[in-house]
């Protein structure tokens, strides 16, 4: 194993397309071990795709994607299943059991996997939900929470199998200011104090400078430019510099491809 | 024209095979769920059957009354209301039984299922379990297959028993049927081929309606609409595969 390497993920000239639709042509992106990386780009260029493409719940139409220097496209399912036990994933949306507390939802995975005793687990469980402020929310329903919150019961979850990697699909879409910046300082918290390798799926840009070693921007399939986050803002592609600092006008057109707009007001486009 | 049909067709051919897929991987993980993790599939029989419990009992306290008020009706014609025992004994136990169950199973328990693993899909909850590397199939849509098959013979007997009491009740408390009469020509004609004939039928109608349920859940386009849709077609695909196999056990089996 090249355990020791410094990669920890690499994605190697993945093409992948949804129908017609061609998501990724080309894409090559390297995961340093025990970094924040954040993969940024505007919506709809499969920042989330990618996610998928990692954890192998998509397969790529072509290319490698290598984890510790093995090729996830040749395991089988049990192997799948091993390696993603490595993984944490916090989905956009949390994605907790709804018929299940807090707690048992932090508790879920260690209960499918190990067999701790109750005591063990609900010390481990405690001490996760701590960590996120939310010890005192053990015994509520997911539907009780906050949008905040939840995302937040969703990372003790993440991380209760003490994952090597862990995931943040767009971890900050509407967060309240306070909750935000809970959440930025435990992504980079846990990700020091614990040694893991975090990857972050965002387009907060600011957020993503504060927390990030190494970026990624993603547009038409391809990666568009990389580096620390200072790097990306003193970059002078066009571009970069548009995504970096919100501009509407630049080479992403804000507007969705669409007829003339006088014509079309005008009626002119039916009548032909 | 043909070429729509072509396509339908091909269609057709190629969920029906995935369905088969689905059934068989259902099927071989069952034993080990049903040993491993019992408890999961306990609760499931919970869920669909003791909640199902009372539109069952309910429903075959009526389809009894029914067969007695009918039977006494007709059968006084040629002077036979006495055998109104046997024949609320055979309609319930080889036909009504089973297939009313189905259907109201499909209408309480199906739905329910459907929708739950349908909404767990577009919630994220199954693409979630198999990153926490839970197989859903395994943690999620056996125990409730397997609960739903475990639980219909069950209320089938329930059903059963239920609507030969409504039976006894119109036919004896109210129109003036002899008791022993009842309950003697019923023992007397019915056989076990009769009782199995039944039992068959329930397991059977318990496979399928189980099957569709979660297969629907499983399958349903993640969005409100698409749960929606996944619902009404679980009872529409329920009702009409029991009727079919119903008509085939039949004629198999006379």
């Amino acid at each position: 194993m090249a355990d020791t390497s410094e990669q920890i993920i690499e994605v190697r000239d993945v093409d992948y397309s949804r129908g017609r639709l061609e998501i990724f042509k080309g894409l090559n992106i390297d995961i340093r071990r025990g970094d924040v990386t954040a993969v940024m780009g505007p919506s709809g260029t499969g920042k989330t795709t990618l996610l998928r493409l990692i954890t192998r719940q998509l397969v790529p139409d072509r290319g490698r994607i290598l984890i510790d220097g093995v090729d996830i496209g040749k395991l089988n399912l049990k192997e799948l299943y091993r390696l993603r036990r490595r993984f944490g994933v916090l989905f956009q949306n949390g994605a907790l059991l709804t018929d299940f507390s807090v707690f048992e939802n932090v508790a879920f995975p260690l209960r499918e996997h190990t067999k701790l005793p109750n005591r063990l687990i609900r010390h481990v469980v405690l001490t996760k939900l701590h960590a996120v402020g939310l010890r005192g929310a053990a015994d509520m329903m997911p539907q009780q929470l906050s949008g905040g919150m939840a995302r937040r019961v969703a990372l003790a979850r993440a991380m209760v199998m003490d994952p090597d990697i862990l995931i943040y699909d767009e971890p900050f879409v509407g967060l309240d200011p306070i909750s935000m910046g809970v959440i930025v300082r435990l992504v980079r918290k846990m990700n020091d104090a614990l040694g893991i390798t975090s990857i972050l799926v965002s387009h907060d840009v600011q957020e993503i400078a504060s927390v990030a070693d190494c970026s990624y921007l993603i547009s038409n399939g391809k990666v568009a430019a990389s580096g620390s986050p200072t790097e990306l803002k003193n970059t002078q592609s066009k571009l970069v510099q548009q995504f970096m600092h919100g501009m509407a006008d630049g080479p992403v057109a804000f507007h969705f491809a669409a007829p003339d707009y006088e014509e079309q007001l005008l009626g002119r486009d039916v009548e032909q | 024209m043909f070429r729509d049909l072509y396509i339908t067709f091909k269609e057709f051919l190629r969920t029906f095979g995935a369905m088969q897929l689905f059934f068989l991987r259902l099927l071989s993980n069952s034993p080990s769920i049903f040993v491993k993790r019992f408890n999961l599939v306990v609760h499931q029989v919970h869920n669909a059957g003791a909640l199902s419990l009372v539109i069952i009992m309910v429903c075959g306290l009526f389809v009894g009354g029914v067969l007695g008020l009918q039977g006494h009706a007709n059968l006084s014609k040629f002077n036979a209301e006495d055998s109104v025992g046997t024949f609320a004994a055979f309609s319930l136990i080889k036909e009504l039984g089973p297939v009313i169950t189905a259907l109201l199973f499909a209408g309480r328990a199906g739905t329910a299922l459907a929708s739950e693993i349908g909404l767990m899909k577009a919630t994220d909850q199954l693409a979630a379990m198999e990153m926490m590397a839970i197989n859903p199939l395994r943690r999620v849509l056996v125990p409730r297959f397997l609960g739903g098959v475990i639980a219909m013979p069950l209320l089938v007997a329930v059903f059963t028993v239920i609507g030969l009491f409504g039976a006894h009740l119109v036919a004896v408390s109210l129109l003036g049927v002899d008791a022993g009469a009842f309950w003697q020509q019923m023992r007397s004609t019915l056989e076990m081929g009769d009782l199995y004939e039944g039992i068959v039928k329930s397991i059977v109608f318990g496979i399928v309606a189980s099957l569709y349920a979660v297969w629907e859940g499983y399958n349903a386009i993640p969005t409100a609409e698409g749960v929606g849709r996944a619902t009404t077609r679980t009872v529409v695909l329920t009702a009409i595969a029991v009727l079919i196999l119903d008509f085939m056990i039949t004629a198999v089996s006379i």
